[in-house]
């Protein structure tokens, strides 16, 4: 017989056979991986929840995630490797190394790339940085960190450098300046000093009703200041009546661009917020309460674990639900309400199909109420001060209060307070000192990175919930950005789907291929405008979440009011 | 039953009804409304990440996916507008723009939904391309064809439950990745190929080759010429498959929806079917040469050197030889002076037909097969104890269960698909309790992980039993009602507290207290067993107390409860049924009653008092018998005791000391290799006949391709041999030996030939036609006397051969997932021997180190009866002081090293426990022409 024998195996990549006889199939974990690891994360047993956290302290540790770490991991959590790797690729703050790869230097410069700071000359920093600083320091663009009225903004490991300079940065990591120490905010002791907690007590101790406290939220007009603006006194009543136990998600994964109230909020005055989200699990009957803050607020992060343990030690009553802090990794996508769930038990933080809502089934297949932070912030002053005093403010005949998170061309840039229904002329006149020195008003961002773009033109709109639908805009969380005659819509809009395009979680056709697809064509010198306007109806009929519904906003508006540009 | 409530809604004006909760797309599709979908695939959680399938509902804001919403009273479902095509369109149109060129599959869904929906050019860039990934030798990975469903995902994760795909990184990045974005030769992939079966797009899509064996993408687009529908020649699962053929080869394999597999299917029953295709198939009959070198049991042969021993003969050359002998023999030295050994790999008819020639043609009962080698002590303590021999439940209901308790056996290697099933009753939330000396996959998959010492069975769990007497957690009214002998289980049992067992067993007290309340307590508790249990010198008081632990606390006679022994082989239940032991004719009815004689000698034509009335040599016992000169004679049909007997040095010395050996098989085995005639016969995809799987199900198997050169059927080889002893035998076909089968035995009564071409699948007891048939059993009453169980106390019997100082560790045998027992079939299968070329010890890391080797170093093992070289493999799975190896592997044949010592009531060999000594070094183990990682190939001419 005349054979002929042949290797079955066709790809270098193949396992030896060597290596087939030496171990079963897969990745080996190493005992030696194991010990480290336990000795970072204790010998307890892991909760399968609790993934990112353990993920935060590898890479805090050892500056990055080897596979073999991850695989002892898997096998310490009972979990498959891939379980492991596909959460820890998921999200950009963790850095996965493999066998043989080299891994990255110790130290990592984010420099924001979000439209505030690249208005603000992020790319000029980019294109400095990396040597100036040397091949020691990782230099990374990232998507909006969230201080854009401080634009353009840094971060040195953990350290903000706000407005950057390269040669601010550089003295930072020369001075080795990486982590952040919050300071100059009200903390419990000089909260309780004038009185806080006092209304909180006055719930529990029955001297106030829920029924009646949330009828005066639902008469407040208090809306949900995420973005979705849902009335908060109905999300209360909803959620309370389902059986328990119910679950509370407090959502600081404070992403859209452009926003940054929160953390202004929070940096100052954290335990108005804690009281509010206590009183609000007082009325709703919640079992656990799980807060979830974007992971670029390190400062935020440092002040609520130290006030949290001072509140855990002498709680304002006894009986406080229990309060979890959950870090964020780095994904937009986790502030959608369910994705952010997802990210809470471990996940990847892919949003969930609806029906059913998170108000019926939501964290851990509990019915959960899940707010925004400034949603809760409010809840003190609206029940103190009533309810007929905040939804007695507002203009153009819109009611209540809210935070404008102005960043651009203006003189002052920041948080404004204003009265819901304020015009954007009358937003930079009132509250920002007008435009800034040699910038004309040319167009604005009423929402974010998904609100859509207008023209100076249309200045005279009411900002507020609903006011903007007609014009295919939103206010979502106030995030209003201003744009001068030096910048251009379009530039804008290809700034933004970029964004998007970064953001996308991947789970749907019109979201993970539509960003891409808009992304690459409005990048052309010349719009095909018939191929996006089909695009934006796909994502904004068929994507999963807001994220794809409003990411064509930016470039539907400079296709319907910037034709100049285009031209 | 109960009845779903209907929901009446609007679909594209129409009225129409669904059941509540049902997807709007079913209930289109039904309708006669089909809605393009992709990630959507019946049997998979629906996730709705496609998109392909929005529809308009009236009143919502965006469109909805028509896979994941169910229809409430009164909506208004538009599947068909223009806005609704206007996405589906540009969903597909979006993929489509990111395809290759070429196609990978005959089957692309997504092309199938575009040109359905008249879909032009695609008008968008293409995405950049991954590259392709061929690391594994059956599954491409051809990621540019990937659209992100995640149905391979689901299917790897939710349904086989092996979790190695993942859906990693984000965005237009997000990638379907094995392990951590491995390649996937190199991860923890176990080839059950459920991910290509489920891909849409072929991105996963099964390795093709041509007749050089070089995969080839032309092979994977040939069409073929034929489906058969058939089941898996492997395990005792009984999938149901069907084979692709073109030219009278088999293209590939494909699950299909049959009562134990739903469509699963795992790596040997997906890609080990080339076998049958292999090159040294033997085509033509053989007689031993003069000129041959004298047979001897200590031998090295090469299957491709066989014409040095051998000489070609025609049929009735070979057959005149073979049974002229055979009958030469019996007519000179007796019908004592023959044996016969059938296989549990043949179907029911030829296990039949085999026993009837040996006990008409022979004249005695000396006919067994390798289920004694494996269950022969679980049927025994079963028969004993509650009058059958086979399992009470499917194994599929362990999704009825609340607790499984699965001890001494490790599906996910030898039983896949049932090991699949269970690990979704676990994420169903039934609580899984793995017993096991060695850490098998499962145990991350369970509630308790019990590793116990090896050889202490019987401590553990008459400690269990000690605890639901104590704690009086038994079932007292159906003690009372459905058993007897418990008064002298419960005396027994008072001695092995828990406390007393911990030190002896390794468990502590505490597990052992908690495992026995939550047997005892849950609503339905399942008992699975393998070879772990019934391998022993004690394997039939390891069952005993398995099945005194149900009968106690009453968890039998209902679905999801039971006694379930996992059947190794796809016809063992069959055979044994057939009565290929040697103990009992067709049915389980003793060869000593007179009664059951008269029957069969009136059923088969004989003379009053023809038949044997003493009970047969069982395996073991005839390796004995020949080297004592009692037996002189043999046929060994599709058997490899060469290979897979204990003390395998003496039993290839007895084989090689028979006067006269016929053997009937495909390869040249090490067992064909002593004889003085081969008989080759077809492979099973080459012939028709009815299997018995574990569940008590008889299954069709159906020929799908012929057998090559002049190979022959079985059941044609074995009538030919029957007529050169005389009998006087004339079977057309198949069918007319089942049919006379069934008229023999009542629990197949029921069935008939046409019933099983027409539903492929009848579980037994079917007693009378049209009886639908019973998947669980012993409801009402046991078949014993007076109906009622019988519990049978069990103490402490250590192992026959402890280690000691001379030789410090324990072997325990078994098998791996890819290679099939004696490795014949799957060694020759191209895809498995590259997944598994060489023979490995397993180790535990740390008892390696001590031995100053590293994985992979070669060792030798000896034992007082033998000794082999294989490569060491670091497994932390083995626990510390024992080895593992399997005994697939020719050039390092374990069973030269077990201990032939047997369990008095079943004579089952003790395979899983033996003394042996390990050594670094040694010869590397001598391949010969299979094996090794490498295929043979007939070069093109």
């Amino acid at each position: 017989m005349n054979r002929t024998v042949i290797p079955i195996a066709s790809s270098a990549e193949a396992p030896s056979r060597q290596r087939r006889r030496e171990a079963p199939k897969g990745r080996r974990v190493e005992p030696q991986a194991r010990d480290e690891l336990r000795r970072l994360l204790g010998a307890a047993p892991l909760a399968r929840e609790l993934l990112i956290e353990y993920l935060h302290k590898l890479q805090d540790h050892f500056g990055y995630l080897s596979a073999r770490h991850l695989a002892a991991l898997a096998r310490e959590m009972d979990l498959a490797q891939t379980e492991v790797y596909e959460v820890a690729s998921f999200y950009h703050h963790f850095d996965i190394v493999k066998e043989g790869a080299a891994a990255p230097p110790r130290l990592t410069v984010r420099v924001c790339d979000g439209l505030a700071c690249e208005m603000a000359g992020a790319q000029q920093l980019l294109a400095r940085l990396p040597a100036l600083l040397g091949a020691e320091v990782r230099v990374l663009a990232a998507p909006c960190i969230g201080r854009c009225e401080q634009a353009p903004a840094a971060v040195v490991g953990q350290h903000p450098v706000a407005p950057a300079t390269a040669e601010a940065v550089a003295s930072a990591v020369a001075a080795g300046c990486t982590t952040h120490e919050p300071a100059g905010f009200i903390d419990l002791q000089a909260y309780k000093d004038e009185g806080g907690y006092a209304l909180l007590r006055t719930c529990i101790a029955g001297e106030l009703e829920v029924d009646d406290v949330i009828k005066a939220l639902e008469d407040s007009g208090l809306r949900g200041l995420g973005g979705a603006g849902f009335p908060a006194g109905r999300k209360w009543r909803i959620v309370r009546s389902e059986p328990a136990p119910r679950l509370m998600a407090v959502n600081i994964d404070e992403g859209e661009p452009g926003t940054f109230k929160d953390r202004v909020y929070l940096e100052r005055d954290p335990h108005r917020f804690i009281e509010g989200m206590l009183i609000a699990a007082w009325a709703v009957g919640i079992a656990k309460i799980y807060v979830y803050l974007r992971d670029e607020y390190h400062g935020c992060r440092a002040l609520l674990e130290a006030e949290l343990v001072k509140l855990r030690a002498k709680p304002p009553y006894p009986g406080m639900p229990e309060i979890e802090l959950r870090r964020g990794a780095g994904a937009y996508i986790c502030g959608e309400e369910s994705a952010m769930i997802e990210s809470i038990e471990g996940k990847r933080g892919i949003p969930r199909l609806r029906p059913p809502y998170v108000a019926q089934v939501g964290l851990f297949g509990r019915p959960t109420l899940e707010h925004n932070f400034e949603t809760l912030y409010w809840v003190r002053d609206i029940l103190e001060q009533g309810s007929a005093w905040f939804a007695s403010q507002g203009r153009h005949e819109r009611k209540g209060l809210r935070s404008f998170s102005v960043s651009g061309r203006v003189k002052f840039p920041g948080v404004k307070l204003a009265p819901a229904g304020i015009t954007m002329r009358e937003l930079i006149d009132e509250h920002c000192g007008g435009m800034a020195e040699g910038h004309q008003f040319y167009a604005y961002l009423p929402g974010g990175a998904s609100g859509g773009i207008l023209p100076a033109s249309m200045g005279d709109i009411p900002l507020d919930f609903d006011t903007l639908q007609p014009y295919g805009c939103f206010i979502g969380s106030a995030a209003v950005m201003v744009l001068s005659q030096h910048d251009s819509a379009v530039g804008a809009a290809r700034n933004l789907m970029r964004f998007f395009e970064h953001e996308s979680c991947g789970q749907c056709t019109p979201c993970r291929n539509g960003t891409a697809k808009v992304a690459a064509l409005i990048a052309q010198p010349k719009w095909d405008l018939e191929l996006l306007a089909d695009l934006s109806q796909v994502m904004r009929d068929a994507s999963i979440c807001g994220l794809g519904q409003a990411a064509p906003n930016p470039v539907d508006c400079v296709v319907k009011y910037f034709p100049g540009e285009l031209a | 039953m109960t009845v779903r409530e209907t929901v009446a809604f609007q679909l594209n004006g129409r009225e129409v009804s669904g059941l509540k909760g049902e997807p709007i797309l079913e209930i289109a599709k039904r309708e006669g409304v089909a809605i393009p979908h992709l990630c959507y695939k019946p049997g998979l959680e629906a996730v709705g990440n496609c998109r392909a399938c929005v529809v308009e509902i009236a009143g919502e804001r965006t469109l909805a996916p028509a896979c994941c919403r169910a229809a409430t009273p009164g909506m208004k479902v538009t599947t068909d507008s223009q806005r609704a095509l206007k996405s589906q369109k540009l969903v597909l149109e979006l993929l489509q723009s990111d395809m290759p060129e070429a196609d990978y599959t005959r089957h692309n869904e997504l092309d199938h939904w575009s040109a359905r929906l008249g879909l032009g050019k695609p008008r968008f860039a293409a995405r950049a391309q991954p590259a392709q990934d061929l690391s594994h030798p059956a599954i491409a990975v051809n990621l540019d064809a990937c659209i992100q469903c995640t149905r391979c995902l689901r299917a790897c994760r939710d349904e086989q439950v092996n979790d190695v795909i993942g859906l990693a990184f984000r965005g237009e990045h997000s990638k379907i990745v094995f392990d951590m974005d491995d390649p996937m030769g190199a991860s923890t992939c176990v080839a059950c190929g459920e991910c290509v079966q489920a891909c849409p797009t072929g991105a996963l899509a099964t390795v093709v080759r041509d007749s050089a064996r070089m995969p080839s993408r032309a092979a994977a687009l040939a069409v073929p010429d034929k489906q058969v529908p058939s089941v898996c020649p492997y395990c005792g699962v009984g999938c149901q498959l069907t084979y692709h053929v073109k030219d009278d080869k088999i293209l590939f394999v494909e699950g299909r929806d049959g009562p134990a597999n739903r469509g699963r299917l795992c790596v040997k029953g997906r890609y080990g079917f080339d076998y049958a295709h292999h090159p040294q198939r033997l085509t033509r009959p053989l007689i031993r040469r003069k000129d041959a070198p004298p047979k001897s049991g200590d031998f090295v042969m090469d299957p491709d050197r066989v014409m040095e021993v051998f000489r070609e003969a025609s049929w009735d050359e070979a057959l005149d030889f073979a049974g002229g002998r055979l009958r030469e023999i019996r007519d000179t030295h007796g019908r004592k002076a023959l044996a016969g050994f059938g296989s549990a790999k043949g179907s029911n008819e030829e296990a039949y037909l085999f026993q009837k020639l040996v006990r008409t043609g022979f004249g005695s009962n000396n006919v067994d097969h390798c289920t004694r080698l494996c269950h022969a002590s679980s049927v025994v303590a079963l028969l004993e104890g509650i009058g059958s021999g086979a399992v009470s439940n499917p194994v599929m209901d362990v999704m009825r269960a609340e607790v499984v308790v699965l001890i001494g056996a490790n599906p996910t290697v030898n039983h896949p698909v049932a090991a699949s099933f269970i690990k979704n009753a676990v994420k169903n939330g039934t609580r899984l309790i793995v017993m096991d000396p060695r850490r098998s996959d499962l145990a991350r998959h369970a509630h308790c992980f019990l590793q116990f010492k090896p050889d202490t069975d019987v401590a553990m769990l008459n400690a269990l039993m000690h605890v639901i007497v104590t704690e009086d957690l038994v079932d007292a009214q159906f003690i009372a009602s459905r058993t007897v002998g418990y008064d002298e289980l419960r005396a027994n049992v008072a001695g092995y507290s828990p406390e007393a067992m911990a030190p002896i067993c390794g468990i502590g007290a505490e597990t052992l207290r908690y495992v026995a309340r939550l047997y005892a307590r849950s609503k339905g508790s399942m008992i699975l067993w393998g070879m772990g249990v019934s391998q022993h010198v004690h394997g039939t008081d390891n069952a005993r107390c398995l099945i005194a632990l149900a009968l106690m606390t009453g968890q039998i006679g209902r679905p999801g409860t039971g006694l379930h022994p996992l059947r190794g082989q796809n016809n063992v239940q069959g055979a044994s049924d057939a009565g290929l032991i040697p103990m009992m004719l067709p049915d389980y009815q003793h060869v000593s009653r007179p009664e059951v004689r008269a029957k069969f000698e009136q059923a088969w034509q004989l003379a009053p008092g023809t038949l044997d009335d003493k009970v047969g040599l069982t395996v073991v016992e005839v390796m004995h018998a020949i080297k004592h000169g009692v037996v002189r004679g043999m046929y060994i049909e599709g058997e490899n005791p060469a290979m897979s007997d204990p003390d395998a040095n003496h039993a290839r010395e007895a084989l090689a000391a028979l006067e006269h050996l016929v053997v009937q098989d495909i390869f040249l085995t090490e067992t064909a290799y002593l004889a003085d005639v081969i008989l080759p016969a077809s492979a099973f995809p080459e012939k028709t006949g009815s299997f018995t799987n574990t569940d008590r199900t008889v299954q069709m198997g159906r020929q799908a391709v012929s057998p090559p050169g002049d190979a022959r059927q079985d059941l044609w080889i074995i009538q030919e041999i029957g007529k050169r002893l005389g009998l006087p035998w004339d079977y057309q076909h198949v069918s007319e030996v089942f049919d006379e089968m069934r008229h023999t035995m009542p629990s197949i009564g029921g069935i008939t030939w046409g019933r099983l071409e027409r539903e492929h699948a009848v579980t037994y007891p079917c007693t009378h036609e049209g009886d639908p048939g019973e998947p669980v059993v012993f409801v009402e009453d046991f078949p014993r006397e007076g109906g009622k169980a019988r519990f049978v106390p069990a103490d402490i019997i250590p192992a026959a051969e402890r280690p000691d100082a001379e030789y410090p560790m324990v072997l325990i045998t078994g098998r791996q997932l890819e290679h099939w027992h004696t490795g014949s079939m799957t060694r020759r299968a191209s895809v498995l021997d590259a997944l598994e070329p060489d023979p490995t010890v397993l180790l535990h890391p740390l008892d390696l180190a001590a031995l100053g080797a590293q994985p992979g170093d070669l060792l030798t093992l000896e034992s007082r009866r033998g000794q082999v070289t294989l490569w060491a493999r670091a497994d932390a799975g083995t626990p510390r002081g024992a080895v593992f190896v399997a005994f697939a592997y020719y050039e390092a044949a374990i069973n030269k090293l077990t201990h032939a010592a047997l369990d008095p009531f079943a004579k089952i060999p003790e395979f899983k426990y033996c003394a042996v000594r390990v050594k670094v070094g040694g010869e590397a183990p001598r391949q010969s022409s299979y094996g090794g990682g490498q295929i043979l190939a007939t070069s093109p001419s």
